[in-house]
């Protein structure tokens, strides 16, 4: 091509102790272009972006940026290049305003006198509707993802770097978002962008390189690819996808009525009045976007926050006054979205891991004494039915690989043999192989008559393995419908929180 | 520039090889006090560390001081693994004391088998009882235990005070602010004939297999360990936080208290109002020198003991201030904390990249 590439990588290698994140990666963004770099979790996407925002530095290899070499030292010198990066996790101070977080994160010179005016230009510029003077704990995610891509923005960068940015975000935001980029596309800036959502890169990208083991394995055109080519090529191997049949459903086993939870947590999301109920042998799923009340909900139903004890039923049991051993021993086990820190300790040991939601159902804990050799023989138990790779059960849980972790979390509940299982989240940060695995098992618990109810953010996930479906938005839940019944558009309106045959809350409000 | 980048996995064996590296460090740094302060250093060191483990006596006497430091520092570790900081063992301690000793008071001259375990029992819960008052606080208003612990303390030293100086003073004492001598069956059995070294010591052993045991085998242990790490996996596994911080109060301050009823009934013999000498605080030290492991708190209990039994010889010998035994157990602390970030945490020497000049 006779043009200069902005962006230049040649034979990029990043080692960290044990592992090589980056081998030998080479590829080039030209101006304008919205470019896809596509992997599986762990494949070394993260590792590569760090490196070009000045984050990381590569061990071996070199950068060109627009023609001259490029080694920013730190993400303030790759800012000064014109490279902007919007993060997958937000760094913005829920107590603070717009401005202010914007201000903060932007290098100083760069910070204007009339700063208020200037994102309502750059906001009204880009179709990003932002009101400066607001406080971000009172805005939703796909909001505060503005205020992260207006930081950028406003720099006027050659280069924006876009880290996961449609996994918090509604289908109708995500259209706002894909106008946003192509807009700034069109104008010559180039994008970055970082998914494993393979329909996204083909409506999106111009062009893809795909990574898998930190390796580039190809680079294609995506809009010429399928998803399911485009699939194989990241993981590497052909898939097997689990495939929801039709069930035979037996006795409502979980019962929820009219249960209200405050959240603790002031920028929380408090449940209100939710209802529903899971029979023996079905699995339902609650889709709806990042912080809308998912993790208040599954801590409410764990038993971490005790509710009155006729909202929740277990098999006829009313159980809402339970704490989440009392709910483990009639057969409720959980999977929380935190992998480390909630669902398992990440300085223990696989096997001391298993004694915290183990030990009443797996007598491990008899009249309050611990039997060890029972919790490390089902430790061993859950390595090898649920293929988790570590080297042993006396390893950290934090040494393990996400998808891993996952796989024995889940493992670790799923073989307590529960008649109810909620889960938060089952592959989140997992790759494909563990998460088709993972899926298989959710399956196979249900078709031995538990009730599993799945909250996920991941609506393909759902359709997929969910026999029923609803949608929780603001801590209230939709009517539940079968899966399959509802467009896309609808569930997308419902998780902005339009409920449909029910006074969406604006009306509920003008009503009272 | 030096950076500090955290270890991936920290090894167990530098965990256990940390508190002797602080000993070690602690001594070279005691040389060059000494060698500052122009006494000969080595001798210095020979008699703190060395000379009270060459004769009975002062193996007695260390025995009479690790016994309140392992029985605190035992109490301690619980709440220290949960995140619990009672750092007000000395009033629990000192509180336990006059319980204890109120009762022996109350039953002067009466013989009997049951006066001293009666004592015992008064003085465990009046620990817990000073203890309560930080559990409440914390668990109903979300006070901070550290504060609270720490101000009852005083309050608990001034009581002890009104105390002999009023109701419990020695009615024969010629006015003296100290009760009357314990009794016979008040006071502590002695384990080694001519010395000090009471039956207390036994049974602070027997804390240190009882916590061992809990530690490693019992579903409490567990949960302290867990709720220390990460209190929203101890939610999730159940563990109720409020019960967790009773529960690690009550044992702290029952074993302070019962090791408050032994010194008074021991090795003081009477309630005085210079009865708290330290020992609540100097277990914290005991606690994490010992890696809040049972085991290790036992061995920190003797490492302290001979820092007092030794700085009292360096004082008689060598003509040293008294402050030597506090600045050795705060030089402890000092220096295992210093190490136990090198265990967790890798030194890198950074160059400073040139690149930087220009921002």
């Amino acid at each position: 091509m006779s043009e200069v590439p902005l962006l230049q990588l040649d034979g990029i290698t990043k080692r960290f102790p044990g592992v090589v994140a980056n081998d030998d990666v080479s590829f080039s963004i030209m101006p304008g272009e919205v470019h896809a770099l596509l992997g599986e979790n762990g494949a070394g996407k993260s590792t590569l972006v760090k490196m070009i925002y000045g984050v990381l530095h590569p061990d071996e290899g070199s950068m060109h940026f627009g023609g001259a070499p490029y080694a920013p030292a730190k993400p303030s010198e790759a800012r000064a290049h014109g490279v902007g990066m919007v993060f997958q996790h937000f760094s913005l101070f829920d107590a603070l305003t717009v401005a202010d977080n914007v201000a903060l994160g932007m290098n100083k010179e760069a910070v204007g006198a009339n700063l208020d005016q200037q994102i309502i230009e750059v906001s009204e510029a880009y179709g990003l509707a932002l009101d400066p003077t607001r406080y971000i704990g009172s805005l939703s995610v796909g909001e505060r993802q503005r205020v992260e891509i207006i930081r950028c923005l406003l720099q006027n960068p050659r280069l924006l770097i876009m880290d996961e940015p449609t996994s918090v975000l509604t289908p109708q935001e995500v259209d706002i978002l894909f106008e946003t980029l192509r807009q700034l596309s069109a104008e010559g800036c180039s994008i970055l962008y970082i998914s494993h959502k393979l329909e996204e890169i083909r409506t999106l990208c111009d062009k893809a390189t795909v990574l898998r083991g930190g390796k580039v394995v190809g680079s294609c055109d995506p809009r010429q690819e399928t998803a399911k080519s485009l699939a194989e090529m990241m993981i590497g191997t052909t898939l097997t996808m689990a495939e929801r049949k039709q069930a035979t459903l037996g006795d409502a086993r979980l019962v929820v009525k009219g249960l209200s939870s405050p959240s603790p947590d002031p920028f929380g999301v408090d449940i209100e009045d939710v209802s529903f109920s899971v029979r023996a042998g079905e699995i339902l799923g609650i889709a709806g976007v990042a912080g809308n009340g998912q993790v208040e909900l599954m801590e409410a139903l764990s038993g971490e926050h005790p509710t009155p004890s006729d909202t929740v039923m277990i098999d006829g049991a009313a159980v809402g006054h339970l704490g989440p051993t009392g709910r483990r021993r009639l057969g409720m086990c959980a999977v929380p979205e935190e992998r480390l820190g909630h669902g398992a300790v990440p300085d223990m040991s696989l096997w001391e891991n298993v004694i915290l939601s183990a030990r009443t159902r797996k007598g491990i804990e008899q009249g309050g004494f611990l039997d060890l050799a029972k919790a490390q023989a089902y430790a061993t138990d859950v390595v090898a039915q649920f293929n988790v790779k570590t080297a042993g059960i006396e390893h950290a849980a934090k040494s393990l690989s996400g998808g891993n972790l996952q796989k024995f979390i889940v493992g670790r509940e799923i073989m307590q043999a529960p008649t109810v299982l909620i889960i938060l989240q089952p592959t989140w940060g997992v790759d494909a192989a563990a998460a088709a695995d993972i899926h298989r098992a959710l399956q196979k618990l249900a078709d031995e008559g538990s009730a599993i109810l799945v909250i996920s953010q991941d609506l393909d996930e759902l359709m997929a393995i969910s026999n029923n479906f609803a949608v929780i938005a603001e801590g209230r839940l939709s009517d539940v419908s079968p899966t399959g019944s509802l467009s896309i558009e609808e569930i997308g309106l419902l998780m902005g929180g339009v409920h449909g045959g029910e006074k969406s809350p604006a009306q509920a409000e003008a009503g009272a | 520039m030096i950076r500090l980048e955290p270890r991936k996995e920290v090894s167990k064996h530098l965990l256990y090889l940390t508190p002797v590296m602080a000993v070690a460090v602690t001594i070279a740094l005691g040389l060059v006090m000494f060698a500052a302060l122009g006494k000969n250093p080595f001798q210095a060191i020979y008699i703190i560390f060395y000379e009270p483990l060459t004769d009975l006596f002062t193996i007695s006497e260390m025995i009479v001081k690790a016994t309140p430091l392992i029985l605190i520092g035992i109490g301690l570790s619980f709440g220290f693994r949960a995140g619990v900081w009672n750092i007000g063992a000395e009033g629990q301690f000192t509180f336990g004391a006059l319980t204890g000793g109120a009762v022996a008071l109350a039953l002067y001259q009466v013989e009997g088998f049951w006066v001293l375990p009666l004592m015992c029992l008064a003085g465990i819960l009046g620990g817990m009882a000073w203890a309560a008052i930080p559990a409440f606080l914390r668990t109903k208003f979300n006070a901070n235990e550290i504060l609270v612990t720490l101000m009852l303390t005083y309050v608990a030293v001034l009581l002890l005070s009104v105390l002999v100086h009023g109701p419990l003073k020695d009615p024969e004492g010629l006015n003296f602010p100290e009760s009357r001598l314990f009794h016979g069956a008040a006071t502590m059995p002695i384990l080694i004939a001519e010395t000090r070294a009471h039956i207390g010591f036994i049974v602070a052993l027997l804390a240190v297999a009882v916590a061992w045991v809990v530690l490693s085998r019992h579903v409490f242990g567990y949960q302290v360990k867990v709720m220390g790490q990460s209190p929203k996996a101890a939610a999730y596994g159940g563990f109720v936080e409020k019960r967790v911080v009773w529960v690690s109060l009550m044992i702290s301050g029952g074993l302070a208290g019962l090791a408050g009823t032994f010194e008074a009934a021991g090795p003081v013999g009477q309630l005085v109002p210079a009865l708290p000498v330290g020992y609540g605080f100097t277990a914290i030290i005991v606690a994490f020198l010992g890696r809040l492991n049972p085991i290790g708190i036992l061995l920190a209990g003797f490492v302290m003991a001979l820092t007092y039994i030794g700085g009292e010889g360096a004082q008689i010998s060598m003509n040293l201030p008294s402050a030597v035994t506090g600045v050795f157990q705060g030089m402890f602390l000092f220096t295992l904390l210093g190490i136990d970030v090198l265990a967790r945490y890798r030194i890198r020497m950074v160059r400073r990249q040139p690149a930087e000049k220009g921002s």
